[in-house]
């Protein structure tokens, strides 16, 4: 039994407790996923599978049987970043750097959501097929991922050069 | 988490078979299971994983909808169906936990998710009657600001926390369920159990009997529906109350109503008194508001929460007022 | 703390006030900072540039390595088993079925831990760290409701938590005192803070109050807070030898370092500490049990240990803010002048720590008043130790005082920055000592246009867009300036032009890396990729406590120590060759990768130069900071100016903050691109404070019971604003480089911006945080 992690099959683990979470930082080493709760109540520990975002410290890891992972280590590393780990660093969307790889695993899979158009709390028209992306529909998408040194405005701007096409607009409450 | 045994369900049939065994918990999401296995609180003896079953969207035959259980709540919410009939169930799923929670849970596992009662959750530290039954309840005397106002016993006040099933109650949906026994169907508002004195029960699940789908009858073409909920922190927290509510409105009188709360009681809370006041009814302001006092007219506070019951009463008179406002 | 060490406190207190009075009266130029920092006149280098992050690229590629993530071989892993009961003792604890359980290495106890002396508890020595001075699992009695009762050391970290679900603990329980009013009814006493009384009277305050043509008078509640840094604390111990390594997430590595060899009786540079990178602190990351649990555990298993605290844990283990009772009570005339201050409370701390909740400091220097009068009484409680948290005593001192400075603007009919600014004192009306640099004024006045005050209706209740009821509210923010004694760095330049500096500071997000390495790259007159910054360890040079907003001007003090050693050094080893031949180091500066003569630049020589004609590879200096004497000489603070526009739905009452703007006084700032990010995270954590974080301290049980980042709300994405951020720039010209601290003032008078804010949109005053949507309806 494996699943692909950034591109290259791993043994699943053999104790069905073991969480994604800790055989990614345990197991694989890849300490760049991060466990801030273990609760599901932070967002650190997000990565992608098979695209989507979730939370790797809710996921079993058996259950991740033929899916593909990507972590933070994934996306780029310190040489070859990738746009939106780049944004970061210029919007200056981290301080301790601790909830990071989440914030960022997080916007790949908003933007892959907004994309298909999945609606948001804020979304004003569920009809539009089409997100009109605001700061406000950035905020709320991201809000599954807590930045306690309060680089919101940081991340947002970095999401927002990184993803969007036009300037946002401050959406009207 | 305690040790235990893990498989993948082939299909339906084989998830009842394996699901029959005691010690057996069906595994969709994890959001919630996990995390309560995780905190010693469910010890299952082995997961059955459901989560490949029962993965589709179905036009019903009359312009219902049948909802697999296995479907993600992200895949729920952006259904192009649901938003344009359902749109309050889109509301619904969207304003719950958070987008990745939501690229997780399962609409089955959302329907059975249990209580976020803190004295619930302190399996090492604190009496619950619903964890440990007759053991006592530290709920009814101690923090209770997110506790129940309607429906609360003695034993147990605490509230189920889905969004989802709020607006499922106030669209009449039909719970599909497979058991040893076969098939049957139970109204969403009907499968949560009020908590009387054995809090540890529910739902009116039998044993091993597996949720396969989610029926929303037909959508009138001219109801107007919301879903509103009130929380403490703009996004990733649980209601403090929340209003579905379905309404059709024919020359200024209410044709029909469907009302649901959450964050109020032990389950989702269909407000039957209010729609009775207000069937047949003039759509206005003092109508909903004489509804929602009678609604609440049994609402009992707890030493921390009485504002739960203004604040129930002005979001559903709100809610109300909203739709009255968009129909005419 | 007993009364006896409270008397060693205030004796110590009474020493130091004796000295103050010497330090205060002494010529500018004996005291550091009497002659600024040369670093001040440099206005187009290095400093004030928004340099990015330079561990930015490890960070934001998960390639930093923080405390819990540094695999050892053979390591186990631990969970911990957390009491139930606040007092008392074990009668029985049953760990048989534990030890059975697949996979379990050991189970430790307090009848199998390692003897140890108790920690040293922080304050009691200039290296104490410890949150308390409890023994660590030294006996089988309990001492508060979630101590650590037992470790469960595993091959895995799933079977040493299931492990210690088998552990079955039996208690026999001894009344505790765990209620605020009924350790009240008991009596307070008067607090002490850092060795000084938390008590000042000048002149007759309640009598001027009485008399006073205005009154407010009126009393705020704080409650109890949790820092949850996102990072879980945790630590990696492995004894290797006769050295104890330890990968800690840690605020003070030479003090942990220190306060862990006193307890298992070794040298201090025999407990290796490092911490390269801290996933948030706050006050949060120091010295609690759980360092010493897994060195211990690591001496029962012989194994390394790695011990990660649930989020559960956190709360269980590591101290959070107390709660406060405050009175304010404001006495002044028509025109608003202050007649009386009085600020006085209570908060709670328990007998075997050193912290009381300060809430009056910022009350000493804000506001010229006839008459004053500030008290902090304290009762003790069993529970774990408070500690400090961002802003300890200014974060909710300012909410009650800047809240009473809005209600009496109200009662006056005065626009309430109008108020403060007509009680600006002239010097430090606690002390009488001069400002070392005060510009609040400008900073109101600044902000004030730039946020658009002048378009704030001063009557409640009145703007209103559909459901949202719109307000503005605004308060002063402030924290002092704070050099600890220690500082101490030093400073390698190597042959081929390269300065490294080795210091044990931290880095737990406000950019200590990338801001010293901007200093020291200016100070040697070096490029930025000529520095290397070296920091996070206990054995580099130097006590430098990542805290009280300080650690940058203790690194700056060191630093510009180290670097007059080093120019006289390098004076020395030019020799008669040199250019700089025969100047002092007086007469040299530090510029183009070497030495010149200050007001000769042609006279120059690169260190290259010097080191090669000297055949030396390297050159090395080490030295310490001055003793922070300016603080004793001048009144050293930050200021804020903070602005806040919140909108609240008069249906629900949901609070929201819609705009916000700190408008700041902070002396010089060093990086204006990572200072915003300081800036804007003290407000959001001030946000958090006004309108929603809370610990639920269950009285009944001296239990907390939300301890989880699901039921202890910190704002998210959603509930924060683009937060604005100015500032007046203008060097403080004591203080090294001329800055002031950053860090904690963003957190300091929000609270109470956001508090008037909701008064001024809804005609409610809510004197109780956090100020949810229940208090609104």
């Amino acid at each position: 039994m494996t699943m692909i992690v950034n591109g290259e099959a791993a043994e699943i683990p053999r104790d069905p407790r073991v969480s994604l979470l800790d055989f990614l930082r345990d197991d694989l080493n890849l300490s760049g996923t991060k466990k801030g709760c273990d609760q599901g109540a932070c967002g650190a520990c997000t990565v992608l599978v098979d695209g989507e975002r979730v939370l790797s410290c809710l996921s079993l890891a058996v259950q991740m049987e033929g899916r593909s992972v990507t972590t933070i280590e994934g996306l780029g590393t310190p040489g070859h970043l990738h746009p939106l780990q780049q944004a970061f660093i210029e919007h200056d969307g981290f301080q301790c750097g601790y909830c990071t790889p989440g914030q960022i695993c997080s916007a790949i899979g908003m933007a892959a959501e907004i994309a298909r158009g999945v609606p948001s709390h804020v979304t004003t028209n569920l009809g539009d097929d089409a997100i009109r992306l605001s700061h406000d529909e950035l905020r709320e998408r991201m809000s599954g991922n807590l930045c306690r040194c309060g680089a919101y405005n940081g991340i947002v701007a970095a999401i927002a050069e990184t993803f969007a096409e036009a300037p946002l607009a401050e959406a009207a409450e | 988490m305690n040790r235990f045994t893990y498989a993948r369900a082939a299909d339906t049939f084989d998830a009842v078979r394996q699901g029959s065994d005691a010690g057996v918990k069906y595994l969709g999401g994890g959001t919630n299971l996990v995390d309560l296995m995780r905190e010693t609180i469910e010890k299952p003896a082995s997961l059955v994983d459901v989560t490949g079953l029962s993965r589709e969207i179905e036009e019903l035959p009359g312009g219902g909808l049948l909802i697999g259980a296995g479907v993600r709540n992200t895949a729920l919410a952006e259904h192009r169906l649901v938003r344009q009939r359902y749109s309050l169930l889109t509301r619904a799923v969207v304003s719950g936990a958070s987008a990745q929670i939501r690229n997780m849970a399962t609409v089955g596992g959302n329907v059975l998710q249990r209580t976020r009662c803190a004295y619930f959750y302190d399996d090492a530290g604190s009496r619950c009657n619903k964890r440990s039954p007759g053991s006592g309840c530290d709920a009814i005397d101690g923090f209770n600001r997110n506790h129940a106002i309607l429906g609360a016993s003695t034993s147990c006040v605490a509230v189920h926390p889905s969004d989802m099933c709020v607006a499922l109650a106030a669209l009449d949906a039909m719970v599909h369920l497979r058991g040893d026994g076969g098939e049957r169907r139970i109204a969403l508002a009907d499968l949560h159990c009020l908590p009387g004195d054995r809090p540890d029960i529910e739902t009116m699940l039998e044993p091993g009997e597996l949720i396969t789908g989610i029926e929303l009858p037909p959508a009138s073409a001219i109801s107007r529906s919301t879903y509103r909920k009130v929380r403490d922190r703009s996004s990733y927290a649980f209601a403090l109350v929340s209003v579905a509510a379905v309404l059709e409105v024919e020359e200024g009188h209410v044709r029909n109503v469907r009302i649901a709360l959450g964050g109020v009681a032990h389950k989702p809370w269909r407000a039957m008194r209010a729609e009775a006041v207000l069937r047949g009814g003039p759509a206005a302001s003092l109508a909903f508001a004489t509804a929602a006092d009678a609604e609440l007219a049994e609402a009992r506070p707890l030493s921390g929460n009485a504002f739960k019951i203004k604040l129930a009463r002005r979001t559903m008179v709100a809610v109300l007022e909203e739709l009255a406002g968009e129909i005419a | 703390m007993s009364i006896v060490s409270d008397a060693k406190q205030a004796i110590q207190g009474a020493v130091q006030g004796a000295m103050a009075k010497a330090v205060a009266l002494a010529p500018d130029n004996w005291i550091p900072g009497g002659e600024p920092d040369p670093l001040i006149r440099e206005r187009y280098g290095h400093v004030g540039k928004p340099l990015s992050r330079i561990d930015g690229p490890l960070k934001v590629s998960g390639q930093a390595r923080f405390a819990a993530e540094f695999p050892m071989d053979g390591m186990v892993y631990a969970a911990l088993v957390f009491s139930t009961i606040a007092k008392g003792r074990i009668a029985t604890i049953d760990t048989a079925l534990a030890e059975a359980s697949p996979g379990v290495v050991a189970v430790m106890d307090h009848r199998n831990a390692p003897r140890l002396a108790p920690p040293p508890v922080f304050m009691s020595a200039p290296k104490a760290a410890g949150g308390d001075n409890l023994p660590i699992m030294q006996g089988n009695d309990v001492r508060w409701n979630g101590e650590p009762v037992a470790v469960v050391l595993g091959e895995t970290q799933e079977q040493a938590n299931h492990a210690a679900s088998l552990i079955r603990v039996i208690y026999e329980e001894a009344p505790a005192l765990t209620s605020f009013a009924e350790a009240r009814g008991q009596g307070t006493r008067p607090a002490v803070f850092m060795g000084q009384s938390l008590h000042d009277e000048r002149g007759d305050a309640e009598a001027a109050l009485a008399k006073a043509e205005v009154q407010v008078d009126a009393t705020y509640l704080t409650p109890r807070h949790n820092h949850n840094a996102i990072e879980l604390h945790g630590v990696t111990a492995a004894w290797q030898g006769d050295v104890l390594r330890i990968h800690d997430a840690s605020q003070l590595v030479a003090h942990t370092a220190w306060s862990i060899g006193q307890m298992f009786g070794m040298a201090e540079d025999k407990v290796v500490v490092t911490s390269p990178f801290v996933g948030g602190g706050f006050g949060g990351k120091c010295l609690w049990q759980h360092q010493v649990l897994a060195a211990m555990a690591a001496k029962v298993t012989d194994r390394p240990v790695r011990l990660v605290l649930s989020r559960e844990g956190v709360y269980r283990v590591v101290g959070g803010r107390s709660p406060t009772e405050q009175r304010v009570a404001l006495g002044a005339d028509r025109e608003g002048r202050l007649k009386a201050l009085i600020h006085t409370g209570v908060t709670i701390k328990t007998a075997t720590n050193a912290m009381p909740e300060p809430f009056i400091l910022p009350t000493r220097s804000a506001y010229a008043s006839d008459t004053l009068k500030l008290d902090v009484q304290v009762v003790e409680l069993d529970m774990l130790a408070n500690t400090f948290m961002r802003a300890p005593g200014e974060s909710v001192g300012t909410f009650a005082l800047e809240s009473a400075i809005d209600e009496l603007a109200e009662a006056l009919d005065i626009d309430p920055i109008e108020l403060r600014i007509r009680n600006e004192p002239e010097k430090d009306p606690s002390t009488g000592l001069p400002f070392s640099s005060r510009h609040i004024v400008e900073a109101w006045r600044d902000g004030a246009q730039r946020f658009g005050w002048a378009r704030r209706d001063p009557r409640p209740g009145l703007r209103r867009e559909g459901e949202w009821l719109i307000g503005m509210g605004c308060a002063t923010g402030t924290y002092p300036y704070y050099r600890m004694p220690g500082g101490a760095a030093r400073i390698t330049l190597t042959r081929d032009g390269r300065a490294i500096v080795d210091i044990a500071a931290h880095e737990m997000g406000m950019g200590t890396a990338t801001a010293q390495t901007q200093v020291t790259a200016e100070r040697l007159g070096l490029p930025l990729d000529k520095v290397s910054f070296n920091y996070g360890d206990s054995t580099l040079p130097g006590v430098v406590l990542a805290g009280g907003s300080q650690q940058t001007a203790s690194i700056g003090a060191a630093v510009g120590a180290a670097h007059r050693d080093l120019v006289k050094a390098l004076l020395k080893l030019a020799g008669n060759e040199s250019p700089v031949a025969g100047l002092g180091p007086g007469d040299v500066v530090s510029r183009e990768e070497g030495l010149c003569k200050a007001d000769e630049p042609s006279r120059h020589e690169t260190y290259t130069s010097i080191l090669a004609r000297a055949g030396r590879e390297t050159i090395s200096v080490e030295a310490e900071g001055p003793p922070p004497l300016e603080t004793m000489h001048w009144s050293m603070h930050s200021h804020a100016a903070m602005f806040c526009e919140v909108r609240v739905n008069a249906v629900t009452g949901e609070p929201r903050v819609s705009r916000f703007l700190g408008s700041f006084d902070c002396g010089r700032i060093l990086n204006p691109k990572t200072a915003m990010s300081q800036f804007r995270g003290g407000i959001i954590m001030g946000l958090g404070l006004a309108l929603m974080e809370e610990t639920q301290f269950d009285e009944r049980k001296g239990r907390v019971m939300n301890p989880s980042l699901a039921e202890y709300h910190v704002p998210v994405h959603m509930d924060v604003p683009e937060i604005d951020a100015i500032w007046t720039d203008i060097p403080d010209p004591h203080a090294p480089m001329g800055a002031r601290g950053i860090g904690e003032i963003g957190i300091t008078g929000t609270a109470a911006a956001v508090a008037n804010a909701i008064y001024n949109a809804t005609c409610k005053r809510v004197r109780d945080l956090p100020i949810t949507l229940d208090k609104l309806l």
